[in-house]
Order: structure tokens, then C-alpha cells, then sequence
């Protein structure tokens, strides 16, 4: 078995228009910007993919990363929970001008719909939203008599994800809180791209150490010394 | 003009409720400043929902590493015994009822114990974060606030008029000239400011202030 993939054009390649992606990060911690920009590099060379939804936690900061994927009007919808950053303005402009539809989930909500999406639980019940408004429309259900909002499962068609070491059968690590949502979107997506820090052989990765067992992930790419989404930020970056 | 307690004072006020041992959120921003002020002989595990436990001080400026930050994007450090883990985890200690004390800022708090905190309207892109998640689960789910707003309005009231985050989920309020304790539905006071009457008080909360038994001096250090 071999997930490797040789180049970062190949790993984003079979996603189509209207592709629903999350994509892994909690702000710049654990985004993966080479995939990311890898996807919008294809959409400047072939105008595709475009009317993508994006499921992150966030809605881009600054002009590089998912803020340049929204910036080249690549995005239509995007399912998240905290859509403000230090430079919100690329997805607060095409929001404001209704360009971009937003579903807004409470951030525990959005990582226990994924988890239910990868474990093939279609609903579950949970307190948080109960009495706001995003509960607004949803079935509520008392449990040892308390109240408790129905859920429903989170899926995607792909997910690209960051990860600190990966091996050719997709085992992946993390590094530091940039695990954040990417072992959840890895279970929850059709297929899961993976760019990894460190691709290592087989038997590399010690499996008590494993955090995503290789089976949630379909490709891992190879980006040696990462980008960094703060720090690219701070100093101003615009992708491309 | 009424004297009234900093920032950092209603934080040090909170932090001497924090039981050694106890495994503790704070909120973005305002309630962060709770950590600093944590009695030397106690020690709390501080969790953020971004997924790490145990975390420190703020590193000095050039020693950040932008992969281990808190759930406001600000850079941290991880103190011996610190633990990282996914979402899912990370937020099952939320909701599962595995954190001692969340502790939050609010816009409204309503004596029914319902909290206003994530929206001040229409207006805007709305953003919630784990707001939701927060007011629930923490065994103990108490607000950092000044006890009015900038204008002088109420923020502890009969009802919140505020997009509400949770019902009925706060149980302990630290404000500006007071300490206050939400029980049965009805807001109990416990501290006040020494300088302050019950009834200056009272005209500066939305809703009836209870006493039951002795109210406290609520007196701190400066700061």
C-alpha cells in the first residue's frame, strides 16, 4: 500500500465545482496553506474548482490561505463558527454583499457533527444552542428531564488536512494544538488529502503514537517546512 | 462617579474561588486575566477548547510558536503535565461535565441565570465560537463583568434582551462593585463594595438583589 502523492498540483486535482471541503486549522494553527493554495493555483490555470462550501472554524484572516480561496470568489457557502479574525475583511466583504452564504455552528456543535459524520451517527442530541437562536427550527428533546437540540451529522466529499509525520499507508501525527479539527475531517470526508511535515517509511511512526490510523486518509503529500498562516500574516503575504 | 473595582481586580476577586486542583476555562479576552491572579499555594489546570490542557503564560514577544496558541489565537506555553487532543475530546470535557469552573464575560446576565455574551444584534457578521458549548457542561459557570455598561445601563436584569448563549446556566456572578450569587432564580448578594449602600447598589441592577444572611465586604488588593 502506497498514499504518497508526488505533488501538491496531483493532491488537490479530482476536486470538482460544487465540492463540498473542510479543511483542517483553528485559525493559522494546523491550516494547511500549501493545499490550499495549490487549489486556488488550479483554479487561476483552469477556472476550476469554484461554488465550493468550506467547512473550517474560521473564515480566512488576512489574504492567504482559505481567506485568498474566498478572495478569488472560489467559495459559496461556508460552514463555521467563528467567521472574525485579526483581518476579516475578504469574507466579511462577500458576505455583506451576499456572495457568500454562511451557516454558522457553535464550535462544539461543528467538531461533534464531524466526528458523528465519520462515525455513521446521523443525528445526536446536545445542550449546547438550547434557547438561542441557532436552535431555531431544530427538534429538542428532553433527557432525564433536561432539554437537548437535535444535531445532524457533518460530511464532506474531501478534506485537506496538515499533519506533522505521515507514512505511505496514511498514518498521521499532529503537532501541538495545530491538531485541532484535521483527525475528525479526516474521518468525515470522502477522500482526505494529507500535507505532511515529515513523510516517513512505514514502521517510522510508532503505532502507540498514531493519532489518525491511515484508514481515514486517502493521500498524504509531502511539504517539508510548512508555512505558517500567522506568520505570513504578520508579515503581510498575499496569495498568489 | 462610583468607585468601582479594575478589570484585574474583579479577575483576582474569581480567582480566589478556583479550588486547588480544579480544572478551569476562561473565556477570550477579559476573563484570561483570571490565570495571573491564581493563589500561590493552589494550583488549577487551565484548559482551552482549541485542544490543550495545562497551559502557561503568554511567551514573550519573538518566542511564539504560532501552533500552540488558545482558543483566542494568542500564544501560549505549556506548563510540566500539559496534554493536547482533537475537538471532539476537547469539547466532550466541555459538555461532559469534566471542567470544574468556566468562567466567562457577559453582555447581559439575567437573574433566571441566562446569559447574553456572543451577539449585540442583528448587525454584523454574527460569530459565535464555543460560546454555547462553554455554558454548558463546567460544574460551575460564573461571569466576570462590570456591573454596568458604558452607559450606565444594567447588565444583570430581570431578562436578557441580548441574543441569549445559554438558559439558566450561570450561577455566579463577579462584577465591578459586587459579588452575587444566582440561586432559585433570583439574583443573592454576597460582597459588596464597602463604600457602596444596597441601595446605590440596587438602583444600579436591572433586577432585585436577595440577601441571605450576612453580605460580605468585598474587598481586594490593588492592583
Amino acid at each position: 500500500m502506497d498514499k504518497r502523492i508526488a505533488t501538491l498540483a496531483e493532491a488537490v486535482s479530482g476536486i470538482p465545482d460544487g465540492a463540498s471541503v473542510m479543511i483542517g486549522g483553528f485559525g493559522g494553527s494546523g491550516a494547511p496553506i500549501e493545499l490550499i493554495h495549490a487549489l486556488i493555483d488550479r483554479f487561476l490555470e483552469t477556472g476550476s474548482p469554484k461554488a465550493l462550501t468550506v467547512i473550517n472554524n474560521n473564515a480566512g484572516n488576512g489574504h492567504v490561505g482559505i481567506a485568498a480561496l474566498i478572495e478569488q470568489g472560489m467559495v459559496a457557502r461556508m460552514v463555521c463558527s467563528f467567521p472574525r479574525s485579526a483581518d476579516p475583511r475578504v469574507f466579511t466583504e462577500r458576505y455583506q454583499s451576499g456572495e457568500i452564504e454562511l451557516e454558522l455552528v457553535p464550535q462544539g456543535t461543528l467538531a461533534e457533527r464531524i466526528r458523528a459524520g465519520g462515525a455513521g451517527i446521523p443525528a445526536f442530541y446536545t445542550p449546547t444552542s438550547y434557547g438561542t437562536d441557532l436552535a431555531k427550527g431544530k427538534p429538542v428533546e428532553e433527557f432525564d428531564g433536561r432539554p437537548y437540540v437535535q444535531e445532524r451529522w457533518l460530511k464532506a466529499d474531501f478534506a485537506l488536512i496538515k499533519a506533522e509525520k505521515g507514512d505511505p499507508y496514511g498514518n498521521l501525527t499532529y503537532r501541538m494544538a495545530a491538531r485541532n479539527f484535521s483527525p475528525l475531517m479526516a474521518t468525515a470526508a470522502a477522500r482526505t488529502v494529507a500535507q505532511v511535515s515529515h513523510l516517513v517509511a512505514a514502521g517510522d511512526i510508532d503505532p502507540e503514537a498514531v493519532v489518525t490510523p491511515g484508514i481515514f486518509v486517502d493521500g498524504v503529500v509531502e511539504v517539508a517546512d510548512p508555512q505558517q498562516e500567522e506568520e505570513l500574516n504578520r508579515a503581510g503575504a498575499h496569495h498568489p | 462617579m462610583t468607585e468601582k473595582l479594575s478589570n484585574a481586580q474583579i479577575a483576582w476577586r474569581a480567582a480566589q474561588d478556583i479550588k486547588d486542583g480544579a480544572y478551569v476555562n476562561l473565556g477570550i479576552g477579559f476573563p484570561e486575566m483570571v490565570a495571573g491572579y491564581m493563589p500561590e499555594d493552589r494550583e488549577a489546570v487551565f484548559h482551552t477548547e482549541n485542544g490543550v490542557l495545562g497551559f502557561g503564560r503568554n511567551p514573550a514577544p519573538g518566542d511564539e510558536d504560532w501552533d500552540l496558541i488558545n482558543a483566542g489565537k494568542k500564544a501560549i506555553t505549556l506548563r510540566p503535565g500539559a496534554a493536547f487532543f482533537h475537538h471532539a475530546d476537547s469539547f466532550a470535557m466541555v459538555r461532559g461535565g469534566h471542567l470544574d469552573v468556566a468562567i466567562l464575560g457577559a453582555y447581559q446576565v439575567a437573574q433566571t441565570g441566562d446569559l447574553a455574551n456572543w451577539s449585540t444584534g442583528p448587525k454584523g457578521v454574527p460569530a459565535v465560537g464555543g460560546a454555547m458549548d462553554l455554558v454548558h457542561g463546567a460544574k460551575r459557570v460564573a461571569v466576570i463583568t462590570d456591573h454596568v455598561t458604558k452607559h450606565g445601563e444594567p447588565k444583570l436584569v430581570e431578562a436578557c434582551t441580548l441574543p441569549l448563549t445559554g438558559v439558566g446556566c450561570v450561577t455566579k456572578v463577579y462584577t465591578s462593585f459586587a459579588v452575587i450569587d444566582i440561586v432559585d432564580g433570583h439574583f443573592v448578594l454576597r460582597e459588596k463594595l464597602p463604600g457602596l449602600s444596597f441601595d446605590d447598589l440596587q438602583s444600579q441592577t436591572g433586577a432585585t438583589l436577595h440577601t441571605d444572611g450576612d453580605v460580605a465586604d468585598l474587598t481586594v488588593p490593588e492592583l
